[in-house]
């Protein structure tokens, strides 16, 4: 670059550019010029037809979102209308002053004007924004009698979504809310934008988000003509909107109703499916949550109590909380020592009450163990020390490759937003997880803790009930789903969801009838005896228990410890034995022995479903103490690298 | 008249002595015309609009009484006042319509990348101003580094409009400092064979699978829908469409005042802020549109003989920037309305409704005027 020393050679070198700037803005005008010319004088005719033509107008008319119905036809979700009291706040001059004027006609409380203001950021200046919402008839008087005063303030007869079972099923219906930015970006990447026209709410959670695309509908125009004022005084033509399809779904929500109230306030989740079709019959999460608070944006103070509360409400523990299946992974790993021929059914081993491995005692719950144990009484005792040697017989590779086309560990694919995979431990998995080479070894110890269903075992309880109906359709793995069909409102006609067959795994029937006979033993004379004594069915079932090991990352809240340091409750049963229309798993958080808290539910849930009876008071409140508790011996003193692998795997059993 | 230690005529004469004669003509035309505009697009907004002009103009004096040297002391000051504020956007702004832009001060939200239309020339010209002289290959390195951490900083947010606003001043700053015809060219014809590539093949780069990894989604949006306005007739294709409507359905006389079609019907988007251009063009046609551009060249001419006139190094880059940011305003407004630009949200220079570009636009006229009064102050 040339330096200047020289004033003067500043100044014109400063001036030769500035012609130059002045010769590029001239030509830059000269082209405005040019297109004024272009489209003011060449095209004039044409745009002055096309200015006469926009005398017409396109509106979008918003179609009506689908209903949800469940199997039986009970509504789930539905529309209403109601009348609404809105502003454009473009033509309100003052939006505040004119919101205090409204007060006098209409009460508008602190909560309306909170969302008002929430929802006017975020929307655009052109749109309409509501500042109350179901108007009583005598207020839609009294405003639009006034109306006159207050230019760009409008009363619209809108549809609202109601969920009229209220909390019930409220993580499987989820809840729509109003579009926020990010799911305007969605709807441009989906493509979508000119049908959403119009359009101010989107499944935010559950079925109506994850159906989003059959409950929406498309969205119709009308052409109107418009006076000078902008006002529509013609409608010229319409394309009609075209309603929502409406879901029809396989879950029955009486059932779901008995077992959401067979929870009590406990925190739990459960999953029941029919295991010829894979569809879903009841799907739980506790505690619920009511849906119809977030239609009209749910206010700051509802949103925190959801998401401050210790008991997470808004989480769907059924799909997406993942815990150690304790026992009730015995049944499993039965028949994969049958299948793999690691142990035959009748082969019996002396259980002295521990199982020594590298010096280890990895011990049974019953102290001097329970005998001579076979493959049926070890899993209707709920024997470790079994499954302990079967473990270290077909080592963690054997496990795993055995059970992941069960699905464990994996997601299922079920037709809910926000399922979590869980985790099938193997050395591949741990060499992902961890990063320190040290971490990543695998340890034969901890092979031994995933035989009973804990270290770093953790599946979701959709993913046990899942694989519990394989196991009892003869090897038949479904994608499970909640929607049954989709019913275009057009023509009535039905789309079925078939019923989709993931795998078929390979399984031999004797192999299969020996565990099917444990499982029914369990509720004969196992650890499920008090729950399903006198019941009208033959059910099979397998408790366990998933022990929680610490409280990290919890707020340390007195005389709550204690509860929540109690171990997860399982039970897995099907029924009837024979042709199983029902398999289903239960979690109860902190509900200690699977018999004792987890059981019962499962009961309630079978007598419901394959009896009709509805339970008259609480059942089984006696505790069966053989429930098998896993663990390491800690109490010994050997510290080995077993030792300590089991610890780790214990710890990791939250 | 005698009497009184302080003569009145004395006084107005020292109230008046900072206002250019032709700068405050030139403005005095432009407001007029926004405030008939206005009568038409947006009566309701009158009020509003009086209030920022009067701001406006009150702030403009302000800066032309300040002498040019007292604008420069404030040059780095503002500037890193700016940077800090646009990190500050970046780290806790308000987002609105999916972009972060406002800092929330307290008492009011600013929107720092704006205060840097006005803060970036008065840096890059008053560091130049202090290397005068000696302005060789790596000053032209820090400048450039000078001007793209606020641009860097504004397009992150993002903000294409101001982003290339900024990007602009600063470059002018650079190009009347003599930066070298080797660095500008290859840049331009880069320029040149990407955006007539992007008209070439734009049928196959909007497909909507395609990504563009430099542009956000609705940035592309906004060229895509600019290559073929018809695509998206209900969306963003719908400002362009009826904005070049209203344009050539006014003819040369135009439909006349208040009888615009297009604007009364509501059919124009964005009518009193960035596409109120339409609303004049469709109303006193290609008449009131050339009108407006003369208008625009006059502004130009007066601040090009103010720059070149000016009486030093830093004053003359100072001048000719401001100068040329008054017409990208303008050229990019207009572009983007009569359909031969993408919309990038620039208003019409002191016509479109709005205060915060109002104020700049006028600071920079006080800067000129500033400028001028400082030659005149030399001389005498």
């Amino acid at each position: 670059m040339t330096e200047f020393r020289n004033p003067a050679l500043a100044i014109s070198r400063f001036r030769r550019r500035a012609v130059v700037a002045l010769v590029f803005v001239l030509v830059c005008l000269g082209v405005l010029a040019a297109r004024f010319h272009f489209l003011q004088v060449v095209r004039h005719d044409y745009y002055l037809t096309r200015a006469e033509d926009n005398r017409i107008a396109l509106l979008p008319t918003v179609p009506n979102r689908g209903m949800i119905v469940d199997r039986n036809g009970v509504v789930l979700a539905r529309n209403y209308a109601a009348y609404t009291l809105e502003l454009t706040p473009w033509r309100v001059g003052d939006v505040e002053a004119t919101i205090d004027q409204l007060a006098g006609l209409v009460s508008i409380d602190a909560r309306d004007r909170r969302r008002f203001r929430k929802i006017l950021e975020e929307s655009r200046n052109f749109q309409s924004v509501p500042l109350r919402t179901r108007l009583t008839d005598e207020e839609v008087a009294r405003v639009v009698a006034q109306l006159y005063r207050f230019p760009g303030v409008e009363v619209k007869a809108r549809l609202l979504r109601e969920y009229p079972q209220g909390a019930t099923a409220s993580h499987v219906i989820g809840y729509i809310g109003r579009i926020n930015e990010r799911d305007v970006e969605r709807i441009e990447e989906r493509g979508e934008t000119a049908n959403y026209r119009g359009t101010e709410h989107i499944g935010k959670s559950g079925l109506e988000q994850s159906y989003e695309a059959e409950l929406h509908g498309r969205t119709g125009v009308e052409q109107v003509e418009v006076n000078a004022g902008g006002r529509a005084i013609r409608a010229l033509s319409r394309t009609p909107s075209v309603a929502g399809n409406d879901l029809e779904l396989t879950l029955d929500i009486e059932l779901q109703r008995v077992a959401e109230t067979a929870f009590g306030d406990r925190r739990g989740a459960l999953v029941a499916i029919e295991p010829a079709t894979g569809g879903v019959l009841a799907l739980v999460s506790t505690p619920t949550f009511d849906p119809n608070q977030f239609v009209d944006g749910i206010s700051t103070q509802d949103w925190k109590a959801l998401n401050d509360s210790p008991d997470h409400p808004l989480l769907n523990r059924a799909i997406y909380s993942a815990y150690p299946p304790g026992s009730t992974f015995k049944p499993f790993m039965a028949l994969a020592a049958l299948e793999t021929g690691k142990r035959t059914a009748t082969q019996a081993i002396a259980d002295a009450g521990y199982f020594t491995f590298a010096g280890h005692r990895f011990m049974d719950d019953k102290v001097g163990g329970h005998g001579m144990v076979d493959l049926h009484k070890s899993i209707v005792v709920s024997c470790n020390t079994y499954y302990y040697q079967l473990a270290n017989d077909l080592g963690i590779e054997g496990i795993a490759s055995f059970m992941a086309p069960f699905g464990f560990g994996a997601r299922t694919g079920i037709d809910l937003p926000g399922e979590a995979d869980g985790v099938l431990p193997s050395p591949q998995w741990k060499k992902k997880r961890f990063r320190k080479a040290e971490q990543q070894r695998w340890y034969g110890g901890e092979t031994i803790s995933v035989g009973i269903g804990q270290g770093y075992s953790a599946y979701t309880p959709i993913q046990l009930a899942n694989a519990l109906s394989a196991l009892v359709n003869d090897g038949k793995l479904f994608r499970p789903h909640i929607v049954r069909n989709v019913v275009e409102t057009g023509s009535g006609e039905r789309r079925l969801i078939e019923p989709e067959p993931l795998r078929k795994i390979p399984l031999k029937p004797a192999h299969v009838a020996a565990v099917r006979k444990a499982m029914v033993d369990v509720n004969v004379a196992g650890t499920g005896k008090r729950a399903f004594q006198d019941a009208a069915y033959v059910a099979g079932g397998k408790t366990g228990t998933a022990q929680v090991y610490s409280l990290r990352g919890q707020r340390y809240v007195e005389g709550r410890v204690r509860e929540r340091l109690r171990d997860h409750s399982w039970f897995v049963a099907y029924a009837p034995a024979e042709a199983p229309r029902i398999a289903l798993a239960v979690l109860v958080e902190n509900g200690g022995f699977g018999s004792q808290s987890a059981a019962p539910i499962a009961r309630q849930v079978m007598d419901y479903y394959l009896l009709g009876r509805r339970p008259g008071e609480p059942a089984a409140e006696d505790i069966d103490a053989d429930e098998s508790l896993p663990g390491p011996d800690d109490g010994h003193g050997h510290d080995t690298t077993h030792a300590a692998a089991a610890a780790v795997a214990a710890r990791a059993a939250r | 008249m005698s009497g009184p230690s302080i003569n009145p005529l004395a006084l107005l004469r020292g109230f008046v002595r900072p206002i250019d004669p032709v700068l405050m003509l030139v403005l005095a035309v432009l407001l007029g015309y926004a405030y008939v505009l206005m009568q038409s697009a947006s009566p309701e907004r009158i009020p509003s609009q009086l209030t920022h002009m009067g701001v406006a103009i009150a702030l403009m004096w302000l800066v032309a009484w300040l002498p040019v040297q007292r604008l420069f002391a404030l040059a780095a000051p503002l500037y890193l006042v700016g940077v800090v504020l646009l990190i500050g956007v970046e780290l806790f702004g308000e987002v609105s319509k999916g972009a972060q832009r406002w800092l929330d001060i307290g008492i009011t939200r600013i929107q720092p990348s704006e205060l840097m239309k006005i803060a970036m020339p008065l840096m890059l010209a008053w560091f130049f101003q202090q290397r005068e002289g000696r302005s060789g290959f790596a000053d032209f390195i820090v400048a450039g580094v000078l001007l793209a951490v606020p641009v860097g900083l504004i397009v992150i947010q993002p903000d294409l409009g101001t982003s290339l606003l900024v990007a602009a001043v600063g470059f002018y700053v650079l190009f009347f400092a003599g930066l070298s015809w080797k660095l500008i060219v290859p840049v331009a014809v880069v320029g040149i064979v990407g955006i007539g590539s992007i008209v070439a093949f734009g049928d196959t780069l909007c497909q909507p699978e395609v990504d563009w990894k430099v542009l956000r989604e609705y940035q592309k949006h906004r060229v895509c829908t600019l290559l073929d306005p018809t695509q998206d007739p209900l969306g963003k294709g719908f400002h362009i469409i009826q904005s070049t409507i209203a344009i050539g359905s006014g003819g040369v006389f135009g439909k006349g005042w208040m009888d615009g079609t297009q604007t009364h019907l509501a059919f124009l988007p964005e009518r009193h802020t960035d596409f109120i251009f339409a609303v004049l063009a469709e109303e006193f046609g290609l008449v009131g549109a050339v009108l407006l551009l003369v208008t625009y060249l006059v502004l130009l001419a007066r601040g090009f003989q103010i720059a070149m006139m000016a009486p030093s190094h830093g004053t003359r880059l100072l001048g000719g920037a401001i100068t040329m940011i008054f017409f990208t305003y303008a050229f990019v407004n207009m572009g983007m309305v009569s359909g031969i630009l993408p919309v990038v949200g620039v208003p019409l220079p002191f016509i479109s409704y709005g205060g915060t570009a109002l104020v700049t636009l006028c600071l920079g006229i006080g800067i000129l005027m500033s400028i001028q009064r400082s030659r005149q102050a030399n001389k005498s």
